[in-house]
This record gives C-alpha cells, sequence and structure tokens, in this order.
C-alpha cells in the first residue's frame, strides 16, 4: 500500500515532497491509534481499580461507560488554563509539550510487525533510552516554572527516581542487546523467533523483572509515584496545571506507560512474535491462523497485559516512602542487574547461549 | 543483621507481592457492591429523621397545641412558634416556622411533642431553589403531613413498639 502511494504522490509532486507526504501520513497512521489507546488506557483503569475495589467505575456515558473518555477529553478541553501570576509563562507552557514530544517520538523506532516501522535504525535501543530520559525535562521543568512549593518538591522527587531507575534501565537494556547482539528493535524480536522457549523473558527472567519494575518507577505511576503523592504533595508537579495542559500531562503519563508495556513486550516476550511459533497445526490452519501466526495484534495483547499489570499494581501496593525507592533502586535493582549481566557476559564468553 | 538466605528468598521470589495482587485480583471479580443511586435505593429505616410534617387529627382538626415544647428541644433553634387563642377556646399556633439549614435533623422535637403534631418523615430527596425557602412554614409543613399522612402513619405504627 506504501508503494502504490508513493508511486501515486510522485506522480504529480517532486520526489522529496512526496517523501514527506508519505512519513506524514505514517506518522499519523501511528499517532492516532495510540492517542485512542491513551483514552481507553484511562477508562480502563478506572474501570479496573472500581472493579478490584468492588465498585462500578464510571457506567453512564455511554453504553457501560464507554464514551467516558471523549466526556472527560471535551470537559477538559473547554477548561480554562490558568496560569499562576508569579510563574515563568514560557516555561510553564513548554513544559507540557516537553513531557509528551518524548513520550511519542519514542513510538519511530517500534517495531509492530515485521517491517512495519517508522524509522528502521541501527541504534534504535540508543534512541530509546535517550528519549525516555529527555521526558523527564518536561516534568522538572513544569514543577520549576509553576513557583509553587509542592510542585518544586515534586520535580525534585522526580528528578533523582528518574536518574536512579533509569541506571537499571539501562543495564536490564544491556542484558537484552548482549543476548540479541543488536541495538535495532526488529532484529532484537527476530533474535527471540523460534518458539515460545527462545523468547528473552526465560534467560533474562531476572532483567525482566527489573526492566518492568523500573518502567513503573520510571512512568511515575504507583506503588513509586511519591512525585504525584496526592497525601502529602497534593498532585506534585502539576498542582498549577488545568484544562488541556494538564491534559498533555495526562496523555504523556498515559503514553509512556504504553511505551514500556510495548518495549516489554518487545525486548523479552518477542514482540509480534506468536507464542505458538513452531506449532505448525495451529499457525498453518487457514482461519485460526492468521490469530495463531506473528502479526500486530500480538504486540497489542502482550502490551495490553502489561497495561493491566500498571493498574493492577496500583489497586494493591501502597506507596513507597521516598528513601525506600532510592534504595530499592541503587541497592536491589541496580546490584541485580550488575549479577545478571556478569553472568550472562560469562555464558556469552563461554559460547553457551541456549537461547539462540 | 547477618545474611539471612530465607530473608532473600522470600523477598527476591516477590511472594508477598503475589500474595497482595491475587487478592485484588479475586475482587476483580468479585460481585459489586455499587448502588446505583437513582435506579436503586437502600431500605429506610422507619426510624429515618428526613423533611418534617405536621399532622392532622382523622376529622381534619391540626394536632399542634402550641405547646412550644418542640421549641424549647431543639438545639439548633430551628423553630419559630407563635400562638393565639381561637374562638372556640382552643389554643393554636398562628405561626410555626423551622429553618431548614439550621434543623440538625436531630428528631427532638418529635420526641417532645405530646400530640405527635410535628414528625419527621423518611422525605430525603428535597431541596431549594431561593433563598427562603428554606423556612418551611406552618402551611407547608401541614400540607407535606396532608400529602404523606399514610405514609407517616404507617412508619409511625411500625416503630411504636420500640419506643
Amino acid at each position: 500500500m506504501v508503494e502504490f502511494l508513493n508511486n501515486l504522490l510522485s506522480s504529480f509532486l517532486p520526489d522529496w515532497m512526496a517523501l514527506l507526504v508519505v512519513i506524514v501520513l505514517k506518522i499519523v497512521a501511528i499517532v492516532l491509534p495510540l492517542i485512542l489507546l491513551v483514552a481507553y488506557a484511562t477508562y480502563a483503569e478506572r474501570k479496573i481499580i472500581g472493579y478490584m475495589q468492588v465498585r462500578l467505575g464510571p457506567n453512564r456515558v455511554g453504553f457501560k461507560g464507554l464514551l467516558q473518555p471523549f466526556a472527560d477529553m471535551f470537559k477538559l478541553i473547554f477548561k480554562e488554563i490558568v496560569i499562576p501570576a508569579k510563574s515563568n509563562r514560557f516555561l510553564f507552557l513548554i513544559a507540557p509539550l516537553l513531557a509528551m514530544g518524548p513520550a511519542f517520538a519514542a513510538w519511530a523506532v517500534i517495531p509492530f510487525d515485521d517491517g512495519m516501522v517508522l524509522a528502521n535504525v541501527n541504534a534504535g535501543l540508543l534512541f530509546l533510552l535517550a528519549l525516555t530520559s529527555l521526558g523527564v525535562y518536561g516534568v522538572i521543568l513544569a514543577g520549576w516554572a509553576s513557583n509553587s512549593k509542592y510542585a518544586q518538591l515534586s520535580a525534585l522527587r522526580i528528578g533523582a527516581q528518574m536518574v536512579s531507575y533509569e541506571i537499571a534501565m539501562g543495564f536490564a537494556l544491556v542484558g537484552v542487546l548482549m543476548a540479541s547482539g543488536s541495538l535495532n528493535l526488529g532484529d532484537i524480536v527476530m533474535a527471540q523467533s523460534g518458539s515460545i522457549f527462545s523468547w528473552f523473558v526465560w534467560p533474562l527472567f531476572g532483567l525482566f523483572l527489573v526492566y518492568f519494575i523500573s518502567g513503573v518507577a520510571e512512568t511515575n505511576r504507583a506503588p513509586f509515584d511519591v512525585a504525584e503523592g496526592e497525601s502529602e504533595i497534593v498532585a506534585g508537579f502539576h498542582v498549577e496545571y488545568s484544562g488541556m495542559a494538564f491534559s498533555i500531562f495526562f496523555l504523556a503519563e498515559y503514553a509512556n506507560m504504553w511505551l514500556i508495556s510495548a518495549l516489554t513486550a518487545l525486548m523479552f516476550l518477542g514482540g509480534w512474535l506468536s507464542p505458538f511459533q513452531g506449532l505448525t497445526f495451529l499457525t498453518e490452519t487457514p482461519v485460526i491462523g492468521l490469530f495463531f501466526g506473528n502479526g500486530i495484534h500480538w504486540l497489542l495483547l502482550k502490551a495490553s497485559f502489561f497495561m493491566l499489570l500498571f493498574f493492577w499494581f496500583r489497586a494493591t501496593f501502597p506507596r513507597y516512602r521516598y528513601d525506600q525507592i532510592m534504595r530499592l533502586g541503587w541497592k536491589v535493582l541496580i546490584p541485580v542487574t550488575l549479577v545478571w549481566i556478569f553472568g550472562e557476559g560469562l555464558a556469552v564468553a563461554l559460547g553457551w547461549q541456549p537461547w539462540l | 543483621m547477618g545474611f539471612n538466605l530465607k530473608h532473600y528468598l522470600k523477598t527476591f521470589s516477590l511472594q508477598e507481592l503475589m500474595k497482595g495482587m491475587s487478592v485484588t485480583g479475586k475482587y476483580l471479580f468479585d460481585c459489586k457492591f455499587t448502588i446505583q443511586y437513582p435506579e436503586e435505593k437502600t431500605p429506610i429505616s422507619p426510624r429515618f429523621r428526613g423533611h418534617h410534617a405536621l399532622r392532622r387529627y382523622p376529622n381534619g382538626e391540626e394536632r399542634c397545641i402550641a405547646c412550644k415544647l418542640c421549641e424549647a428541644v431543639c438545639p439548633a433553634l430551628a423553630i419559630t412558634i407563635e400562638l393565639e387563642e381561637r374562638p372556640d377556646g382552643t389554643r393554636r399556633t398562628t405561626r410555626y416556622d423551622i429553618d431548614m439549614f439550621k434543623c440538625i435533623y436531630c428528631g427532638f422535637c418529635e420526641e417532645a411533642c405530646p400530640v405527635d403534631a410535628i414528625v419527621e418523615t423518611d422525605i430525603f430527596e428535597y431541596h431549594f431553589e431561593n433563598r427562603g425557602e428554606n423556612i418551611m412554614t406552618k402551611d407547608k409543613l401541614l400540607a407535606v403531613g396532608d400529602k404523606y399522612e399514610e405514609k407517616i402513619a404507617k412508619m409511625k405504627a411500625a416503630d411504636a413498639p420500640y419506643r
């Protein structure tokens, strides 16, 4: 289809412009479903946490409350954006964009299916590490520019927390990199092909846990949500934000959650690869083979499972104290990753790589 | 402190986290308690203390004899009573106001009343749209009593054995 579009456009446009149009269309094709996923993640969260608390959750707007995200969105669009008088106006307004930009830009290198990727760059993993770290600037600037004590405290907390967990996260990815021998996300997934037992989650189980736990910390979700900490610092860095400015932070948070979920699925659970790989009687059957075969739906299912875990954690665990978060990050997760990488390094050096 | 293998195994296997998540996971599929208010309502006790009403005798004569016991007992000073002697020699109120903003729905007025004139009904869904509507006058209270007399009588009868 892309080929056809390319030919059609280049018949009346100069080459560079045709390329540009195609790329923009691809971006739209990624971002629009992503925004929809984000919107329904908020609905799913409220519903799931409600059910876990033996409530019903939103169920008034539309069938079973399915239109709730749109109702929320319209409400927020029509609200006034209040700018505190003594805030830094420019930074105050640019901060939500700085938070949202990286959360969406990171999707450029995510492969949804074999070859279905916006930018098939070789250093995809590095690009991701860089962009997920950039997101913290928006939050810190929001906290600082608001000129509010609570926002400032939250910005400090979030800065320290993100820096600490970035390390554990990076180390976990080093393990993946060593196992697959590539920084390209598509290659990483393909290195896991074969059967369900060649997924990296088995040889790298410890790193998988560390990666997901740091991912939860990185997105400031419960139980690591001291940055929001509504019981002590109201809402943290976005106390002073209202209307669309607030909802952009919200969007960024959920887009980041989807990103972490998708990345965990890609790196450890074989991304779009089906768990029934190798079982030819399932994958080669005409109709059900489409479902049991590889495809984008497996990535979506795996990512949705991790989203469910995010909500489940929030419904279950009480918030960590700040020093406990630091202890967990520096004294537990980082040593675990170091030991695991050392063991893996030995295995690679000795040529013992059962996962390949 | 020292090295405690058991402790390490326990924390690194995440078993306590799993235990917690299994509890919330179980509640995910549990029966929900929510009562969808305007459509569903909880049962109301006959002792419920809601909106006030002034009752009448079956022959249409108002019960209140302006003894002012309710006014005296009211802890929020919400009741104001003025009275006169009627041509037939009975003692009746000319004014019986309850300020619904002051009222704390304690039910003392109902308990103090020697003739069961002032009662609290189970009506709790009411509102005021203008200033001053919070003062329930004698006419309004009697109208409420007339409208719901049957229900009030039933509620009082149900609760009478326990008084």
